[in-house]
């Protein structure tokens, strides 16, 4: 079966803020509720992750991954470009976040 | 999830919450606080515990919101019982550093009240102590009162705090005590007694951002608490919240409302050359560096080699222990203090020089591996988790990646081009609120400021910042507004003064031929850069001024909010636009250069001419420009001032017993 490509504009942002993991969230919205910018909205259908509408607007602060009462339902992901480096010194082996 | 896979999946979603354009809700009270943050949340428990009713109105979520919400993980410049530090000491260091442009007076409230502040704080719930006995024996641990300290372990003037649990303790008192919280409650103009700018404050207007309901509150006293303005000449449409030090929700919804109201600001012409903003840094405290939330973390080059660290004279320290003593004949060590009687140990002042001869390897990285045990805890584990947004950001997210601070040597970025803390930067690259001391509110010594009953605390205060500073002036402007507010009868609102309110709000969404607000904000921060870069001149300040007026005429009326949320963005950007001519009619007052006001004027190239060494003031009377002046040292005594002020509250103050 083909799948449909749909007309959508460019990513408003080169970042996705936001990783839910659908197993283990429950739909609870307290991350919609503590989010500083607002950038959450319920998901229409209850019970699913959130909707990240305004992912340029994220701060970055985690605050809703520390209030999420589901660990491991919400990961922070840091953008591509904010990825720092780091090398082990004893074997100068590189690694990165 | 995404927004975009919703779409494809179901649709365009609904907005998610019911639309109440135009209904209006009145609500009496005491005190109004606008804005939850530290300063906020401190000045609603004062006042609530004053007897009198408090509500507190907040643009985000008041349990995490405000630029302390994350985290806090030092209270610094508080003398305190187990210093010999004075509160006139404190206060020099930042009117050295500052070469006098500091406010002295909300200074000088927190060098005597924080440590009181922060024994309040840890009855409410805020962890302040080593309880757990996780640093036992270490130097910088005062054994008997489990107290951790900072940067100066000799002078023990900076404590190290466990400040994620402040908020959330914070909120909950505000709760107890009974104070009304409005969150997602958006404050967009100051109430004057008959719509007459300059008069006394009473009340202000409010909608919510995800309903669009309107509010008024009507209320005896206002505290203003709304921190201070960012954007102004860096943003960046696609990543807006990316780099700010502060929420970039912080976009001088205070300053903008207050100088319309016919408040009386100064400082406003300082900017710092700095690219904080610009969307090019690495997440704040991610990054090895030696700098505060990381003093005094080691740093070697890219083969290993140690970067020695210097005093103040110079002088190579031979051991981890001396980055955070005095040098010998220095009375003690400001946290960020560039001044040489304050200066902090640092790394060699020539490093750059002697990366280009090949002496040292770039990149470097800080190296924890090396570092005393209870060091690298302290800085990895608990500066580096306590500290705003690093404990999901980057303690939690950087572990999980597999970085142990044991084995690994975390990369910096100094000299690499994208160090947000110290590289140097373009000259139109500028910052206003992002970072350092900003202009503001200028107050009196009840931090009520020009309008009567209009206070104001923390960073709404002009040359302020800090955690501590925020909590100790929003408390002490709490207790004053609270002893107003009970003197005083219940005011009267203008109607007619709400209806151009309501009428300038709603208009946003009901545009034709609309423009949004990331062009809006792009152009603005364009012409900053343009107009109000380093140096300037009258001609490229006036042309400035020029822009904006044409803006507020031609695009001002077509700026469109599609929803509640958008309306929120769409009020900050022409609350940003306010502070941008704020900004330069402050600069052309200023006929003179000044290094400590990161200001050059081509046409007055004379550094500090002494003549210049004042404050400008600026105000709106009858909507037209007032300059004004005041001495550098308008304060005058502090002590006398201070204690001729507060007679009742000396007797339990535990300053310095």
């Amino acid at each position: 079966m083909k799948k449909r490509i749909s007309a959508t504009p460019n990513p408003i942002t080169p970042n996705k803020p936001l990783l839910f993991e659908k197993r283990r969230c429950s739909g609870c919205n307290v991350c919609v509720d503590i989010c500083p910018m607002d950038i959450l909205i319920p998901n229409p259908q209850k019970g699913s992750p959130p909707v990240v509408l305004f992912p340029d607007e994220c701060w970055y602060c985690g605050s809703c991954v520390l209030h999420c009462p589901k660990k491991g339902a919400i990961t922070l992901n840091l953008p591509l470009i904010q990825r720092v480096r780091w090398k082990r010194k004893e074997t100068g082996e590189h690694f990165r976040v | 999830m995404e927004w975009n896979e919703l779409a494809e999946a179901q649709g365009v979603p609904k907005w998610p919450y019911p639309i109440f354009y135009g209904k209006e809700t009145e609500i009496y009270t005491d005190v109004l606080v606008l804005g939850g943050g530290i300063a906020g949340c401190w000045a609603a428990i004062s006042a609530a515990r004053k007897g009198v009713k408090v509500a507190m109105v907040e643009k985000a979520a008041t349990i995490r919101s405000g630029a302390g919400g994350p985290g806090c993980d030092h209270w610094v410049l508080t003398p305190n019982p187990l210093s010999e530090i004075t509160a006139e000491e404190a206060v020099d260091t930042e009117v050295q550093d500052s070469g006098g442009y500091t406010n002295a007076i909300s200074r000088y409230i927190p060098a005597r009240e924080s440590f009181d502040t922060l024994l309040e704080l840890e009855r409410m719930g805020g962890k302040i102590r080593d309880l757990d006995d996780e640093f036992k024996g270490a130097e910088f641990r005062d054994e008997k009162t489990k107290f951790l300290f900072a940067y100066d372990y000799k002078n023990r003037i900076h404590f190290r705090v466990w400040g994620t649990t402040f908020k959330p303790a914070l909120f909950r008192e505000c709760k107890r005590l009974g104070v009304k919280i409005y969150d997602r409650t958006m404050a967009t103009s100051l109430l004057n007694e008959g719509d007459q700018q300059g008069r006394r404050v009473v009340g202000a207007t409010a909608f919510n951002v995800r309903t669009g309901e309107f509010f008024i509150f009507k209320a005896k006293v206002t505290i203003l608490c709304l921190s201070r303005p960012q954007r102004i000449w860096q943003f960046q449409s696609e990543l807006t919240g990316f780099d700010t030090l502060r929420p970039q929700t912080n976009t001088g919804n205070g300053h903008a409302m207050a100088f319309r109201a016919g408040a009386e600001f100064t400082l406003m012409e300082k900017s710092v050359a700095h690219i904080m903003g610009s969307g090019g840094g690495f997440p704040i405290y991610g990054q090895g560096n030696p700098f505060n939330t990381w003093h005094p973390c080691s740093m070697v080059d890219a083969k290993g080699n140690e970067i020695p660290w210097v005093d103040r004279d110079g002088n190579i320290l031979k051991n981890v222990r001396e980055r955070s003593l005095p040098a010998p004949g220095q009375k003690f060590l400001g946290e960020r203090s560039l001044s040489y009687a304050y200066r902090r140990p640092q790394l060699i002042t020539d490093l750059l020089e002697r990366i280009k001869k090949g002496e040292f390897t770039l990149p470097l990285y800080a190296d924890l591996t090396g570092m005393p045990e209870e060091e690298r805890r302290i800085i990895w584990g608990m500066m580096v988790r306590e500290e705003g947004k690093t404990n999901i950001p980057i303690y939690q997210t950087y572990g999980r990646a597999g970085f142990r601070p044991e084995e690994d040597l975390l990369q910096s970025y100094l000299f690499l081009g994208s160090d947000p803390l110290r590289s140097p930067v373009l000259p139109h690259k500028r910052v206003f609120g992002e970072v350092g001391d900003c202009g503001g509110l200028l107050t009196d010594w009840n931090l009520q400021t020009s309008l009567e009953g209009l206070y104001a605390a923390g960073d709404q205060l002009f040359a302020s910042n800090y955690h501590h500073h925020a909590a100790a002036t929003g408390r002490y402007a709490g207790i004053k507004a609270g002893a107003e507010a009970i003197k005083r009868r219940e005011p009267k609102i203008h109607r007619k003064q709400v209806e151009k309110e309501k009428n300038r709000i709603y208009s946003f969404t009901k545009r034709k031929d609309r423009i949004n607000w990331k062009e809006f904000n792009a152009a603005s921060s364009r012409i900053m850069q343009n107009y109000c870069g380093d140096p300037k001149n009258e001609e490229l300040l006036k042309i400035g001024l020029l822009w904006f007026k044409d803006i507020e005429e031609n695009e001002v009326p077509r700026l469109f909010a599609a929803d509640p949320h958008k309306l929120m963005r769409t009020l900050e950007v022409i609350d940003i636009l306010t502070c941008s001519e704020m900004i330069l009619h402050a600069c052309l007052a200023r006929k003179a250069s000044s290094k400590f006001l990161g200001f050059t004027r081509y046409e007055y190239p004379e550094m500090d001419p002494p003549a210049w060494h004042r404050f400008i003031t600026i105000k709106q009377e009858a909507n037209r420009i007032k300059i004004g002046e005041l001495p550098i040292d308008f304060y005058g005594s502090l002590k006398e001032n201070y204690e001729s002020r507060n007679g009742d509250y000396l007797i339990s103050s535990n300053y310095r017993r």
